[in-house]
């Protein structure tokens, strides 16, 4: 490996140590606040690497084991890398019912997901299925990042994720494709 | 009639006195009623999730009896027809989940779940069989996991964590897809496990046992051209009788001996005779720090399983804890020296097997630094149960055999060696030498050191040797040791001697011996320990004279000789760090390679470790080891003791003050 490529990743990954550490101190550490610990290291990262979880672990004086399984339990918690738009479509009773099984074959189509994968190659989108985002009336509905669409048909998907990529300045999801 | 501050509840229209219970189990056991579970210990917290101890409570309804407190007047019944179906339910969801290989389960008939789904009256299973097996876990020496047959009761997971304070494995995921694992489902053998096999002894079913090592020990016998010789460790006789279904607390020493002649092992000697050699050593090696002042506290190494806790936990505790070997591997060590000269035959064709209660023996013996040229001092480790098993599929009627006496002369021990077998043994052993030596007379008879006896956790005490204060500690599970450790790491202990077995109480209580949860038949076995150092005409191991011969054949002369020195004591590693957050920098192609980790502490001499990491990636591209390492960052969060800059070459610790030793390191440790 090329020398500089070495020392910025080295680098980077020590960043995402300091980070942790804000974190940790933040909150004392204090074993009891695993659970919002964890909840402030993801929200930097999207998700949390096993390496940021080792170290949470030492830090805390908890056994890894037990940090892996609180990170486990909690659907919240992500343990692979998510891209930089998270699309969370609902697949309630309700959801389901009007149809959300075809928007999320629309999505994967949309957006090029491999079987099996829940992102694109390119990072930029994650699409995961959630059991009911509480909006039963506007079923069925879609948060990207944080926006709601609410009463999504398959044939609006293109549309909401080309704009989404206008307004964030990149290319359109088929030109990447 | 009761008094009126006696309080009482009904169990079955049977009235029955409150006292002190801490739960409606506990008082509904008293009653003579043994309610099922899977997930109860008295020793352990109550967890409340196997939902078999389940009963009606009059105007509540059904509630779980092991996490219900005892109250007034409160009407119990424990079997009615809903009830009953409640629980056979369960069991049959168990079962269904469960991979029924029961036959050939090492746990078939000491299994929890098979005696409840017997009892409870499961003739059928209504439910379709889990198709999808989940891989068994051999990584370790000592255990195997098979999650398979896991009930999820978690005893294991809270064992490991409350007992011995370590959490090697825990409870992941959750709903049907939760499961007992290590961290990031590694292996066991990747993690912090000591092997100490405590997960073993309190798994209900066959989803942690003992690695089984009994077809090599066949194989072995079977070799005409082999010598087998075993070993008998002191606590596996105190046990093994219950193994063939007798009361606990009997000595079964000379029925083993007797089978073991049987099934073809070619000398049997008993670990009792390097028991009195690790005393011979380890006391000398005290008396010594005593003139020297020091270092103290010395803390005992005959446990695998704390020796490995402290090479991971303690590292900077490598001078306090005894240099001597193990009484297995000094045993190991000696019959490899001596058995080829005595015999006329190679080493390769001594092969030596423990009888240990012990799993982490396992572990132990396969260490590198114990074996010569490759071939180990100890072949084999089998567990308490693995003999029996063997005894059985011998066809031995164990408990109708005639005693016969272990062979001459590895085969002879004092009393001090016996009660190497429970907590407070080796300290007391020590003791009847160190205290007879110091105040000049030997032997000493009854001279007994009843304060670092019993099954407590923690004992203490100060003894007066000549001019000398001794203070003494006595610790059994690594949760109770880990105080002691601190204490001494942060330089702050008051103790000059500390004896550490990993297991509750002791040797005697091993993950390798028969499965045991109940605090009676534990101290019937410590009993019988005693009882038995009784009955033993030499109590001092300085009293052992086969021992003075062997170390004038063997050994050199005398305890601490330059030969004993080689033979019977060792070296630690440093084993902390391997489980820290770990980023790979640069990772050579060879296909064995050397990890060379560089501890960063974020925020804090940054500049220092990046220094440390540049000049060990400059050498090895200058001297073309680049190949051959993984060079990564290890990261220690500020609060920790770790420094930034320190290296772990090849699991080797280097402080980082002195680059010239990291590179010798690793040129060494390429080398090898």
């Amino acid at each position: 490996m090329d020398a500089s490529v070495r020392a910025r990743e080295a680098e980077k990954a020590v960043s995402r140590m300091e980070d942790a550490e804000a974190v940790l101190r933040e909150y004392n550490y204090d074993k009891a606040k695993l659970v919002p610990i964890l909840q402030a290291v993801q929200a930097r990262y999207n998700w949390l690497s096993k390496e940021l979880l080792s170290y949470i672990a030492c830090a805390l004086g908890l056994p890894p084991a037990r940090v892996y399984g609180v990170a486990t339990f909690y659907a919240h918690f992500s343990l692979k890398p998510k891209g930089k738009n998270i699309i969370r479509l609902c697949d309630g009773t309700a959801c389901h019912v009007k149809g959300s099984t075809a928007i999320l074959d629309a999505l994967y189509e949309k957006l090029n997901i491999k079987p099996d994968r829940d992102s694109t190659d390119d990072m930029m989108f994650t699409v995961e299925t959630v059991s009911c985002l509480g909006a039963c009336g506007l079923a069925p509905v879609m948060l990207v990042n944080d926006d709601v669409h609410g009463q999504v048909k398959p044939s609006d998907i293109p549309k909401i994720i080309d704009d989404l990529l206008a307004k964030q300045g990149s290319k359109t999801a088929n030109e990447v494709a | 009639m009761t008094t009126p501050e006696v309080k009482t509840l009904t169990v079955n229209g049977v009235q029955v006195e409150i006292h002190g219970e801490r739960n409606l189990l506990e008082v509904i056991r008293k009653t003579g009623i043994e309610l099922p579970t899977f997930c109860y210990h008295s020793e352990l917290s109550v967890y409340g999730a196997c939902r078999l101890c389940l009963v009606e409570v009059e105007k509540r309804g059904i509630m779980a009896a092991c996490s219900t407190p005892p109250e007034n007047g409160m009407v119990i019944r424990t079997d009615t027809k809903q009830l009953r179906e409640i629980r056979k339910i369960n069991i049959e969801l168990l079962l269904a989940n469960h991979n029924r290989e029961c036959p050939s389960c090492v746990r078939s008939s000491s299994c929890t779940l098979q005696t409840l789904a017997r009892r409870l009256g499961v003739d059928t299973i209504r439910y379709k069989q889990r198709q999808e097996l989940e891989p068994i876990d051999k990584s370790s020496p000592s255990l195997e996991r098979d999650p398979n047959k896991c009930v999820l009761c978690g005893d294991c997971v809270r064992v490991c964590t409350e007992v011995q304070g370590i959490g090697a494995i825990g409870f992941s995921f959750r709903g049907s897809k939760a499961k007992v694992a290590p961290a990031f489902d590694k292996n066991l053998a990747e993690v912090e496990c000591v092997n100490c096999g405590q997960c073993a002894a309190v798994c209900p079913t066959g989803a942690i046992i003992p690695h089984q090592n009994r077809e090599d020990v066949w194989n072995a016998i079977h070799d005409p051209s082999k010598i087998v010789v075993a070993q008998v460790a002191p606590a596996v006789r105190f046990a093994l009788a219950e193994f063939f279904n007798q009361e606990a607390g009997q000595n079964a020493a000379g029925k083993l001996v007797a089978a073991l002649k049987k099934m073809g092992f070619d000398y049997v000697y008993d670990t009792t005779f390097t028991a009195d050699m690790t005393i011979w050593e380890e006391a000398e090696e005290f008396l010594r720090r005593v003139k020297a002042g020091g270092p103290f506290p010395m803390f005992t190494s005959c446990c695998p399983g704390w020796v490995k806790y402290a090479e991971i936990n303690f590292p900077s505790l490598a001078q306090n804890l005894s240099s001597c070997r193990s009484p297995q591997q000094m045993f190991g060590a000696t019959m490899k020296e001596a058995l080829p000269d005595m015999l006329g035959k190679k080493r390769e064709d001594i092969v030596v097997v423990s009888i240990m209660p012990c799993t982490a023996k396992k572990y132990e013996a396969g260490l590198d630094k114990f074996k010569v040229d490759g071939n180990p001092d100890v072949d084999f480790v089998l567990t308490t149960t693995e003999i029996g098993r063997m005894i059985d599929s011998f066809g031995i009627k164990f408990n109708e055999l005639e005693q016969e006496a272990f062979d001459m002369p590895f085969g002879f021990g004092t009393g001090a060696g016996v009660i190497f077998g429970t907590s407070g043994g080796v300290m007391e052993a020590a003791l009847r030498y160190a205290v007879g030596k110091i105040e000049g007379k030997v032997p000493m008879h009854g001279l007994e050191f009843h304060a670092v006896r019993g099954s407590q956790r923690f004992k203490e005490t100060s003894i007066k040797a000549g001019d000398a204060e001794l203070k003494i500690a006595v610790v059994n599970t690594l949760g109770a040791a880990k105080e002691l450790a601190q204490q001494a790491a942060d330089g702050k202990s008051p103790y000059h001697f500390i004896e550490v077995m990993a297991c509750p109480g002791g040797c005697v209580c091993g993950g390798g011996q028969p499965i045991l949860n109940d605090r009676i038949k534990r101290s019937r076995r410590m009993e019988a320990v005693y009882k038995c150092d009784k009955n033993m005409q030499f109590k001092n191991s300085l009293e052992n004279h086969m021992l003075k011969d062997c170390y004038e054949k063997y050994l050199g002369g005398q305890p601490n000789s330059e030969k004993a020195h080689h033979l019977l004591h060792t070296k630690y590693e440093n084993l902390n760090g391997i489980f820290d957050a770990v980023e790979v920098v640069e990772a050579g192609k060879s296909s064995r390679k050397i990890a060379v980790s560089v501890c960063v502490t974020p925020g804090k001499d940054e500049k220092k470790s990046a220094e440390m990491l540049s000049q060990i990636l400059d050498y090895a591209d200058q001297k073309g080891l680049a190949d051959k390492l993984v060079v990564e960052t290890a990261f220690a969060p500020s609060c920790t003791k770790r420094q930034a800059g320190e290296v772990l070459v090849g699991g080797r610790f280097f402080d980082g003050t002195d680059l010239d030793a990291v590179k010798q390191g690793i040129e060494e440790a390429v080398a090898k």
